[in-house]
């Protein structure tokens, strides 16, 4: 029996395992194949087959799969091509018609991986990724990490030819694995490999569920390349499950009631928010339990919690030092917040609050932790853990606040919010003096890149989507949900620029100016991504903060230059990108993308942002490279 | 190093430096070896001091603004010395007094910014 022939039983029998369980089993087993390979010639190819090869299928089973995929929503594939998903490919472009979802080309699994990671943080939805399951995997794999550390879902769909006895001699073997998933099952939510279609549309509307229940996180599917390929009858009926997406998990509502108590008594009660935001509304629910209070905001910027200018907002002061109560909102790093570490020789730590200060956490990172990788950071002593999701539960502790607030307590709240509005505008205008030193300086400060941006976005519905956001938050005013998305979660570089240009294709339907804060040596991980902005027309404003080196890794290795008394003058070595200065305009242009620069003067920045933002007014992408100090 | 570590050293740093007295720029303040800017500005990038305090000694997400008021002189070589917070420590091995007095006469001898009232961009 040939290949095809043996599909299309496999398919039959597959199909008829839905009512006849069991039979799925002689499916699966292997049709006996010829002893050797006959020896073609011209007359064996001419001829007429005594029994004709079947060589076309009208549907395939990746057609089905490309059903599922439209009744999840997906709008977005990203994926460079490869040969064990080419089956779900074709029927992409061709049977689903290349929308809903399109595929969008990259030119790295981590670009299409980061895509879907900035993706879903303005669209509140993942898209979806093609990638091998050996070779695209490995190097998606620490874009799969960022998103995972970052709590994001991405659904990642992975081919691999299982049947060993069906692989085509040469890369197709070294393209295959027996567990494809288990490379990034230590950070990823769920995985599965399911042997028929109907697996297929059982564990992709799973895998969708799980992706978007908060903790929000990426998921992995194995796509079999024979079920991708293989033909389906027109008379083949499985049916797709329904999707429902969990409501997020609340906290308790005695432990809600208990923090309520807390908060309303205390003197100086501090909220640290993180990865607060999920949706739209959590700034807008974080915003009035701080004004009900009359509370400190503390944010952490991992999501876009709260305005930049709101006179609660004292991120940036002392806080946290004065706190009797601090509720920590999805906070990742609680205990960063709480105390510092002095990276000397030997370490050292002290606690930044005073004592008996009482710690509440509301937090679903309390639902879900793994043990391999560490990203859940050091333990904390709090006095109240609530496990839930935060913005479903603020709604709930608004009203609970509300409810044990006194007229007495009211009038206290008043008077703190005066002074913390006092200290929130000296601290802007503190940021606006700061900003102001070395404002001439050649290379260009990183205050003055960000003033110079904003003075050009300030009056445009605008939406920063990467980058140090520290300048940005003190000079700009976010004060819209969709203005800033966090950061990469993992802190592996190289997510910067395909998360900007993910989050970007997000921001397209709204008509918003997106920005990219792109660094040089995030840039030069990936640097295809700008390719894909560039072919499929994603507008996008990079403005780089171009200092020449992985200034970060820079700092450590002269530390260490320090720390052993050699000298630091050989501490740049391996750290920094110069010798060539690598000219980010060209580069942006050779991939199809409106570049200018290097700009050294700072005179030079506003004029060039202002003409790449015509650019991206017509739907391109542009990008203008500024040589910045450091920090 | 994580950004909070850092912000919390140059916090504490800057604690140390706004208390500075303004040192007038072009003499050298009691009890400090005579500076010379010009190669003060090259040990301040060949010793790395850029790294965390910008070229200009301006400050940013990784350390203090040190320029142009940057700590009286024995103030600073006390903290180089033993930095009590994250800075990595200088020894006069690395970096001799008279190098720290020629970085802190480059440090001084940075411009003053403009007025914040002057700047449009820097406008509420």
């Amino acid at each position: 029996m040939n290949r095809r022939g043996f599909l299309k039983r496999a398919s039959l029998a597959g199909a008829a395992a839905m009512a006849t369980p069991g039979a799925a089993v002689d499916a699966q087993t292997p049709a006996p194949r010829a002893a050797s390979t006959p020896i073609m010639s011209a007359a064996a190819e001419t001829a007429v087959p005594s029994d004709p090869d079947v060589l076309t299928a009208e549907r395939t089973g990746s057609d089905f799969m490309v059903d599922v995929l439209k009744s999840l929503g997906l709008e977005y594939i990203c994926a460079n091509p490869g040969s064990s998903f080419r089956g779900i490919h074709e029927s992409v472009i061709n049977y689903g018609g290349n929308a809903h979802p399109e595929l969008i080309t990259c030119c790295h699994e981590e670009s299409s991986v980061a895509m879907g990671h900035g993706y879903a943080k303005v669209a509140g939805k993942p898209l979806g990724v093609f990638a091998h399951g050996t070779v695209g995997l490995q190097h998606a794999a620490m874009a799969i990490y960022n998103a995972w550390c970052d709590r994001v879902p991405v659904y990642i769909m992975l081919g691999n030819q299982l049947d060993a006895t069906l692989r085509r001699p040469g890369a197709e073997w070294a393209h295959s694995v027996q567990d494809a998933a288990a490379m990034v099952r230590d950070f990823s939510k769920w995985d599965d490999a399911p042997m028929s279609l109907p697996h297929f549309a059982e564990s992709a509307v799973r895998a969708y569920k799980i992706a978007m229940t908060p903790p929000t996180a990426p998921v992995v599917l194995v796509l079999n390349a024979e079920l991708q390929e293989q033909p389906l009858g027109a008379d083949v009926r499985i049916s797709i499950p329904k999707l429902t997406i969990p409501a997020p998990p609340e906290g308790d509502s005695h432990a809600v009631a208990e923090a309520a108590r807390l908060l309303v008594a205390a003197e100086h009660p501090v909220i640290v928010a993180d990865r607060v935001a999920r949706t739209p509304a959590g700034m807008a629910h974080l915003v009035e339990l701080a004004e009900t209070l009359q509370a400190a905001v503390i944010n952490q910027a991992g999501r876009m919690n709260f305005p930049s200018r709101h006179p609660l907002n004292q991120t940036g002061t002392r806080a946290i030092a004065d706190a009797d109560v601090i509720l920590a909102l999805e906070a990742n790093d609680l205990w960063g917040v709480l105390n510092t570490l002095r990276d000397q020789i030997h370490r050292s730590s002290h606690a930044l609050t005073k004592p008996g200060v009482k710690v509440i956490s509301l937090t679903s990172g309390d639902l879900y932790v793994k043990a391999n990788y560490q990203d859940f950071q050091r333990f904390v002593d709090v006095d109240l853990a609530i496990a839930g999701d935060a913005e479903a539960t603020l709604p709930s502790l608004v009203e609970a606040v509300k409810r044990a607030t006194t007229g007495d307590r009211k009038r206290i709240f008043e008077s703190r919010g005066a002074k913390l509005a006092e200290a929130s505008s000296a601290a802007q205008e503190r940021s606006r003096l700061d900003a102001s030193y070395a404002w001439d300086a050649s290379p260009v400060s990183t205050a003055r890149l960000c003033a110079e941006v904003w003075g050009q976005i300030k009056n445009e519905d605008w939406a920063l989507v990467n980058g140090t956001a520290g300048w940005a938050t003190r000079l700009w005013n976010f004060d819209k949900p969709y203005q800033w998305i966090g950061g990469s979660g993992g802190a592996g570089i190289g997510y910067g620029a395909p998360a900007a240009v993910g989050a970007a294709l997000a921001h397209k339907p709204h008509g918003r100016l997106v920005v990219n804060l792109q660094t040089d040596g995030d840039l030069m991980y990936a640097p295809g991504v700008l390719w894909t902005a560039a072919h499929h027309r994603i507008p996008l404003l990079s403005v780089m903060h171009n200092n020449r080196a992985y200034h970060q890794e820079l700092m450590h290795v002269q530390k260490m230059c320090n720390r052993h008394n050699r000298g630091v003058d050989r501490g740049r070595i391996g750290s920094e990108l110069v010798d060539p200065p690598i000219d980010y305009a060209k580069v942006a242009q050779g991939l199809g993308v409106h570049a200018e620069g290097p700009i050294t003067d700072p005179k030079d920045v506003g004029p060039a942002i202002a003409r790449a933002i015509a650019t991206v007014k017509r739907g391109e992408p542009a990008l203008v490279d500024v040589v910045c100090q450091p920090r | 190093m994580s950004a909070t570590v850092l912000l919390s050293v140059a916090a504490a740093i800057l604690a140390v430096a706004v208390h500075a007295q303004p040192p007038s720029a072009g003499q050298s303040p009691p009890g400090a070896p005579a500076g010379d800017a010009a190669r003060g500005k090259a040990l301040f990038v060949k010793n790395g001091c850029y790294q965390c305090h910008n070229y200009e000694g301006q400050g940013g997400a990784a350390g203090p603004r040190i320029a142009p008021n940057p700590l009286p002189f024995q103030g600073l070589v006390g903290y180089v010395r033993a930095p009590r917070g994250d800075m990595p420590p200088y020894t006069v091995k690395v970096m001799s007094d008279q190098d720290l007095a020629d970085v802190h006469a480059y440090l001084r001898s940075r411009p003053r910014p403009p007025a914040v009232s002057s700047v449009p961009l820097l406008a509420r």
